[in-house]
């Protein structure tokens, strides 16, 4: 069921040489650059400033719609945010130079080895959501804080930490990921048990050691590779293959780990939060999640926080403990966190209806930030005057009900997969799923 | 797969087909002239959320309390605009029912895309629809999987 993409030599020889990618590298950054130029320059109304069209409408529809169902980390790929910082590490722009610079070095904390800290960036982000999505300047504050944010823990750590333990972004497109027909891996493990120097992890004068602080011959699931192609050109034995293969192959082995599952909980909770409050006709709920520090907005957060760290886990582990009653099972170890694998295809077809509505009403602010980026009244692709209005408008409805009846049967299989590796009833937990659906449904329809 | 299970599958897509498609029994209801005075102000309609029946010709009355707003109603694509202290109208013929979104089409500050109504035309059948493809699917994958858990507990 997986096939070699790299077997083909175009293929390999494209992913293989640092040219094209450091080509993707420079458009990426240029137009990152220039996201955050026209959030300080440019005009202060969001839907004219070319920083927040780009990244909130142009850069979110590709992200979700596209490159994470499909390519998995495939924009952590050619993402521009670590890059002047693992420049600085290296010395380098391409292949390692001949003398390494020396800079701190320092291995991450054990103890921060996972995603919580993932989960609080991406926590605080949707908190402020409202005012980061509509303001420019903030947008520009927050896309220069991570540039340089990671530039200084480039200089400061080993790798790229910020990337595995700090990107709000990153965290959840590890954990759907996951669900992605795309796969980095090795031919054969047996070829690493004898390769003696891994240069796949520490490094050769050919490349550099995974930059992701992962052993590429270990792997197992896409969470954690970024998909950089350093492990494709270290590679002596020529072991590491890029695969397709089918939809959400990493599920299989359903995940133990409290972070990642709370990781899910929260994508979950907040993809219908923001299809209540920002696609909702409440305006008072709308206002609330603006008026950042006012008693409403505590409120909002309040209410936000409770339900992505109270009610919806604890009525998950109401329908683990059921499922549990019913098929009078003894008490497999991370029952919770394993059946909350079965969050990661909703969740993401979550995202992807709320993002189509989002995206297809909003597509024609392109036009207009193209042509006049900084709300100057330029006009430069003529394009300018373009009146808004919604596309696709009656394909819409029709396509969210598809996504997400389509994503709850995927989240019923990947349920019952896992209630046949632990031998308790899935049940429940698809009963949680199904209203979780329907309210989704409710709120966007 | 089983015959049995086979047969699940053509059931259901039947069931589906049905719930997604079949035409309903419309509650005609006499079409009306109806006035509707929607108040908008940064980054809001009050009220929010509006009722007519199929057929009856719909006049939106906008006034804005604040800066220029405008009124787009999604599916019928028709949109007036408002300057602040002055009643523009909007007058169009209901023939679609569900439910539509109607939003903000000139740009009023910071939550301007945001600025979101809802007007529903009759009942909001395909949301039903949806629900009941949902439930529908649900079902469905459950029976046609048996339960594992007791399949080897056994
Ligand atoms: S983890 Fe974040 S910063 Fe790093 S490559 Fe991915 S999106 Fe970019
Ligand atoms: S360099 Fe190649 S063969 Fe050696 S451990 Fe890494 S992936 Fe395996
Ligand atoms: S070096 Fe290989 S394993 Fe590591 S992030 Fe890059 S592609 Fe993935
Ligand atoms: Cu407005």
């Amino acid at each position: 069921m997986r096939s070699e993409l790299t077997r083909f030599p175009l293929v390999k020889a494209l992913l293989k040489n640092r040219w094209p990618q450091l080509l993707v590298f420079i458009v990426m950054l240029a137009g990152f650059l220039f996201a955050i130029l026209s959030g300080f320059i440019g005009t202060p109304v969001g839907s004219s400033n070319f920083g927040i069209v780009f990244v909130w409408i142009a850069w979110w529809a590709i992200l979700i719609l596209v490159a994470v169902p499909f390519f998995g980390r495939g924009w952590c790929a050619v993402c521009p945010i670590p890059l002047p910082g693992e420049w600085i590490q290296r010395g380098a722009i391409l292949e390692p130079p001949s003398r390494k610079p020396r800079w701190l070095n320092l291995r991450w904390p054990n103890k921060l080895r996972n995603i919580w800290l993932q989960n609080l960036t991406f926590t605080l982000v949707a908190l402020f959501s409202s005012v980061i999505l509509t303001t420019p300047t903030v947008t520009a504050i927050v896309l220069a804080g991570m540039l340089f944010l990671a530039i200084g823990m480039s200089i400061v750590f080993e790798r790229r930490t910020f990337c595995r333990y700090i990107c709000p972004v990153g965290g959840f497109i590890g954990l759907y990921a996951q669900a992605a027909p795309l796969e980095l891996r090795v031919k054969d493990k047996r070829v690493c048990a004898t390769c003696k120097d891994k240069p796949c992890y520490n490094g050769s004068q050919v490349g550099y050691g995974c930059p992701w602080d992962v052993f590429p011959g270990g792997l197992t699931r896409n969470t954690y590779c970024g998909l950089c192609m350093e492990c494709l050109r270290t590679c002596l034995y020529d072991n590491i293959v890029v695969n397709a293969r089918p939809f959400a192959a990493d599920l299989a082995k359903p995940s133990t780990r409290l972070d990642e599952t709370f990781k899910a909980f929260i994508m979950l909770g907040a993809a219908m939060i923001y299809a209540g409050v920002l696609l909702g006709p409440w305006g008072a709920l709308k206002l609330a999640a603006y008026s950042v520090g006012t008693t409403a907005w505590l409120g909002y957060a309040a209410a936000f926080l409770a339900l992505i760290f109270g009610i919806l886990p604890a009525f998950f582990t109401l329908a683990v403990k059921v499922g549990q009653r019913l098929s009078r099972a003894s008490t497999p170890q991370h029952l919770f966190s394993k059946f909350a694998t079965a969050l990661v295809p909703l969740g993401l077809m979550f995202w992807v209806a709320f993002s189509l509505s989002f995206v297809l009403t909003n597509a024609a602010y392109i036009l207009t930030a193209l042509s006049d980026p900084f709300g100057w009244g330029w006009n430069l692709f003529g394009m300018a005057g373009i009146a808004w209005q919604p596309y696709l408008n009656a394909l819409l409805v029709p396509l969210q009900t598809l996504v997400l009846v389509g994503g709850l049967l995927w989240t019923v299989r990947t349920a019952q997969k896992v209630g046949t590796e632990v031998r308790v009833s899935p049940i429940p937990v698809i009963v949680f799923c199904t209203l979780a659906t329907l309210v989704m449904l409710g709120l966007l329809l | 797969m089983s015959r049995k299970q086979w047969f699940l599958i053509i059931f259901a897509g039947l069931a589906g087909a049905v719930i997604a498609f079949a035409p309903l029994p419309v509650r005609v209801t006499p079409p009306a002239q109806r006035t509707l005075r929607v108040e908008a102000n940064q980054f809001a309609y009050s009220p929010a959320v509006l009722a007519v029946n199929p057929g009856d010709t719909v006049t939106i009355e906008l006034v804005s309390t604040d800066v220029v707003h405008g009124l787009y109603v999604d599916g019928y694509g028709v949109s007036v605009t408002a300057d602040p202290g002055q009643t523009t109208r909007l007058t169009f013929t209901a023939d679609r029912s569900g439910s539509f979104r109607f939003r903000c089409n000139v740009t009023c500050g910071a939550l301007h895309t945001f600025m979101i109504g809802k007007i529903q035309v009759g009942s909001n059948i395909l949301l039903w629809r949806a629900l009941g493809l949902t439930i529908l699917a649900s079902l469905v994958a459950i029976i046609l999987f048996p339960r594992p858990a007791k399949a080897q507990a056994a």
